[in-house]
């Protein structure tokens, strides 16, 4: 499944951030995620594509194991991260969340100042020894998320006055402060222009040097942009796994083909 | 005929109305109801409405203006030379419908004929006899003018409850008529309908509103009136609360200091109870407890709200108070003298209050979008660190708005204190120590056979003004709090 030639084979083992077996998603009685079995690379970004309710969100959330707060959710299989099964009891989730960091398909800033917002993570995990290294760090993270410029005059006033697109900025600002090693972005363009979506593209590609980023996006033309490798989920199942250019150009699975296309909806 | 066969009578009417209304609009274009402006049942409650509404209001307007008529009448009757010294025409006036009540019970008991009972020439002292041996209250002797004002004031009564049913009959089919004669396919019957359920809206929110206009108008009369025979000035600064009861020493010291200090204390040390238990149970059950337990839990809570506040008081007297005694009583820490006291009544107070600050502060804190928890998970916030710095921070202006309502609740109540707080007032800042609150003065004020003219008695509504103000300003700033929140998430 994990090819790439040019390298040894050694290297690519310790590349994989990521190594899902065999994941099956519940809610209740309905099954949402049938035998998933991915790995994610480091220092790479995955784009998610699929149709509507395919269960791209699920699968992403179960990387952070944030479906933990739904109830009636219920994950099988196995999931490795660095080697570690982060479904192992051992495993602390706050822990794991500040390694795996998210931002979500809705944009949902905290009520408090644009400043907070930014230094809620850093704070919680006790990154910044004193306030001069605290703001340095929002201010590179506002810089970052593409947001600085717009908001470096009211960085104390309410994240939740801003623009929708502006928010959404803010929350990658806000989950990029905590220095995650994951990103998992959750159709973060969904609601932002096409000048805040190349800048957020940018900051995507840029990630990629350090962290490993999975991207879920309707945009085939955002996931053949950003993304080296592309998962296609249908109905829960995972179609095809490879080489972005190779998934948008010859694609093995009709299925794939048919949704790039547009014939899946 | 009983007020219930009239009103039966008049729906009667206006169901008739409502068939017919139908068949008649149905009838003028044929049976297709697709020729018509509206639905073939506006047609009907077009004639149902105009067959009710204008009959009950002339129901209601004749049902209050027949006994100003009649006592009028009856008042004519009755010679000056039957009022006597120190009573006045009111009170003979009474004294006549007494006696009409007494005959018509007598009546209908079958103790009595009509022919008797109406006859003018019958002997008052026979008919005195009569009513007594029925069973019927009658205070004295009745007089010959007496007797002939009641005889007076049944006959008006019986005249004037036969023409109301016929005016109403006949309006309530006049009504029908009219509503039929309009009938016709163009007739707009659901513009017609709406604007009278509207109408009808309107009237029963005015009703509402004017209600409260006319309690605190009156309120503030009264008000008015005990400022007249006591300065406000001594009202409102005065240390000491000692009203005569005799009336006649004129030595009463109404100052509300003390009672307002009363019932600020049982207040604060009700709320210290009520808020942070309540609270913390508000997110054990919003955050922490499984479906399962939040199923059981919560009505389990809420049935504490349910408890009449009588109750409570007992809980206080019987069970509290004694259990205080025991730690805090001459037998423990001698701190305490009797079981009532301010911690006595706050404690009891405070547990009332708990579902009250738990189920409302539940509710705002499920109003805290799942997306802001998310948030915080998501960049690795614990569950606690979650609930204090993000839910708890977004949902305060609401908890605050529902601590307030509580506060006036608590400041409103009136049992517990009766019960669990003794009945002396006293500026004092020792929780055991009895103390008072400002409605239980107002009960204690009006109870007994206090003369409704003195300031003894009438200090009761300027105390009951000043509750108001301050309950009401507490309950404005609270929905002010919680209505500014609710805009935060839309
Ligand atoms: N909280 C939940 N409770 C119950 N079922 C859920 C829940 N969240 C998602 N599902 C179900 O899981 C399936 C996958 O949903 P998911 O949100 O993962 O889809 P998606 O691929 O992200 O869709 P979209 O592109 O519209 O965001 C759907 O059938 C959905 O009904
Ligand atoms: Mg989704």
């Amino acid at each position: 499944m994990f090819d790439t030639p040019n390298r040894e084979a050694s290297v690519s083992q310790t590349d994989i951030k990521i190594n899902a077996r065999d994941v099956q998603v519940f809610y209740g009685d309905n099954h949402a995620i049938k035998d998933v079995s991915v790995d994610i690379e480091d220092k790479t970004v995955t784009a998610f594509i699929g149709p509507s309710g395919c269960g791209k969100s699920t699968f992403l959330r179960c990387l952070n194991r944030m479906n933990d707060t739904i109830d009636i959710c219920r994950v099988e299989g196995t999931i490795l991260l660095d080697g570690e099964d982060i479904y192992d009891k051992s495993v602390d989730p706050v822990q794991l969340r500040a390694k795996v960091g998210m931002v979500f398909q809705k944009p949902n800033p905290f009520p408090k100042s644009i400043y907070d917002n930014i230094a809620y993570g850093p704070r919680i995990h006790g990154l910044a020894r004193n306030k001069a290294e605290l703001d340095e760090i929002v201010e590179k993270s506002l810089r970052r998320g593409a947001l600085w410029d717009e908001v470096k005059d009211r960085l104390h006033a309410p994240g939740t006055g801003l623009s929708g697109g502006q928010q959404q900025r803010l929350c990658i600002a806000r989950a990029i402060a905590t220095e995650p090693e994951v990103l998992l972005m959750d159709e973060p363009c969904s609601a932002l222009d096409p000048i805040a979506t190349a800048q957020v593209e940018e900051l995507i590609d840029e990630l990629k040097q350090n962290f490993s980023v999975v991207i879920v996006t309707h945009s085939m033309q955002q996931a053949a942009r950003v993304s080296q490798k592309t998962a296609f989920f249908h109905l829960g199942n995972l179609v095809e796994y490879g080489e972005t250019g190779q998934i948008f150009t010859k694609p093995n699975d009709p299925r794939t083909e048919s949704y790039i296309t547009g014939r899946i909806g | 005929m009983p007020l219930l066969w009239l009103i039966l009578i008049v729906l009667g009417i206006a169901a008739a109305g409502y068939l017919l209304g139908r068949g008649r609009a149905l009838a003028s274009v044929g049976g297709d109801r697709r020729a018509l402006h509206s639905l073939p049942s506006y047609y009907g409650a077009n004639v149902a409405l105009k067959a009710v509404v204008p009959a009950v209001l002339l129901l209601l307007v004749w049902l209050l203006a027949q006994p100003f008529y009649v006592n009028s009448v009856v008042s004519g009757l009755i010679p000056d030379s039957e009022i006597a010294e120190g009573s006045s025409r009111g009170l003979v006036l009474a004294e006549v419908r007494r006696t009409a009540d007494g005959l018509d019970a007598a009546v209908a008991a079958g103790q009595m004929d009509e022919g008797f009972a109406g006859n003018a020439g019958a002997d008052a002292a026979e008919v005195t006899q009569k009513l007594k041996d029925a069973g019927q209250i009658v205070t004295s002797q009745i007089t010959a003018p007496i007797l002939r004002a009641a005889q007076e004031y049944r006959v008006q009564n019986a005249a004037g409850r036969l023409w109301m049913a016929i005016a109403v009959i006949a309006v309530a089919v006049l009504g029908a008529l009219w509503g039929l004669r309009e009938t016709s396919a163009e007739f707009r019957a659901r513009n017609v309908v709406e604007t009278g359920i509207r109408a009808l809206l309107i009237g029963a929110a005015s009703i509402a509103i004017l209600t409260t206009i006319g309690i605190v108008l009156s309120l503030v009369f009264n008000t008015v009136e005990f400022f007249r025979l006591y300065p406000a000035s001594d009202f409102f600064t005065g240390l000491n609360w000692a009203p005569s009861f005799s009336g006649r020493g004129g030595a009463s010291d109404l100052g509300v200091l003390p009672l307002l200090w009363g019932t600020f204390y049982i207040s604060i040390v009700a709320l210290a109870v009520a808020v942070p238990i309540g609270l913390f149970s508000a997110i054990y059950l919003s955050e922490y407890a499984t479906p399962r337990v939040r199923a059981v839990a919560k009505p389990m809570l809420e049935i504490l709200a349910g408890i009449p506040t009588i109750v409570y008081g007992l809980f206080a007297l019987l069970t509290v108070g004694p259990l205080l005694m025991t730690v805090f009583g001459k037998e423990g820490l001698g701190w305490m003298q009797a079981g009532t006291a301010v911690m006595t009544a706050g404690l009891v107070m405070g547990i009332m209050l708990i579902p009250f600050v738990s189920s409302l502060s539940d509710d705002i804190i499920n109003a805290v979008p799942q997306a802001l928890r998310d948030g915080a998970y998501g960049l690795g916030a614990t569950k606690s660190e979650t609930i204090r710095q993000v839910v708890l921070p977004a949902a305060l202006p609401g908890i605050v708005g529902a601590i307030l309502l509580a506060a006036s609740r608590a400041i409103g109540e009136t049992m517990i204190v009766v019960l669990g707080a003794g009945a002396a007032a006293r500026l004092s800042l020792n929780p055991f120590e009895a103390m008072t609150t400002v409605t239980a003065k107002i009960v204690s004020q009006l109870t007994g056979d206090a003369d409704f003219a003195s300031p003894e008695a009438l200090v009761a509504f300027a105390l009951g003004m000043t509750l108001f103000v301050i309950t009401l300003g507490l309950n404005i700033f609270a929905l002010y709090i919680v209505r500014k929140y609710r805009e935060q998430y839309e």
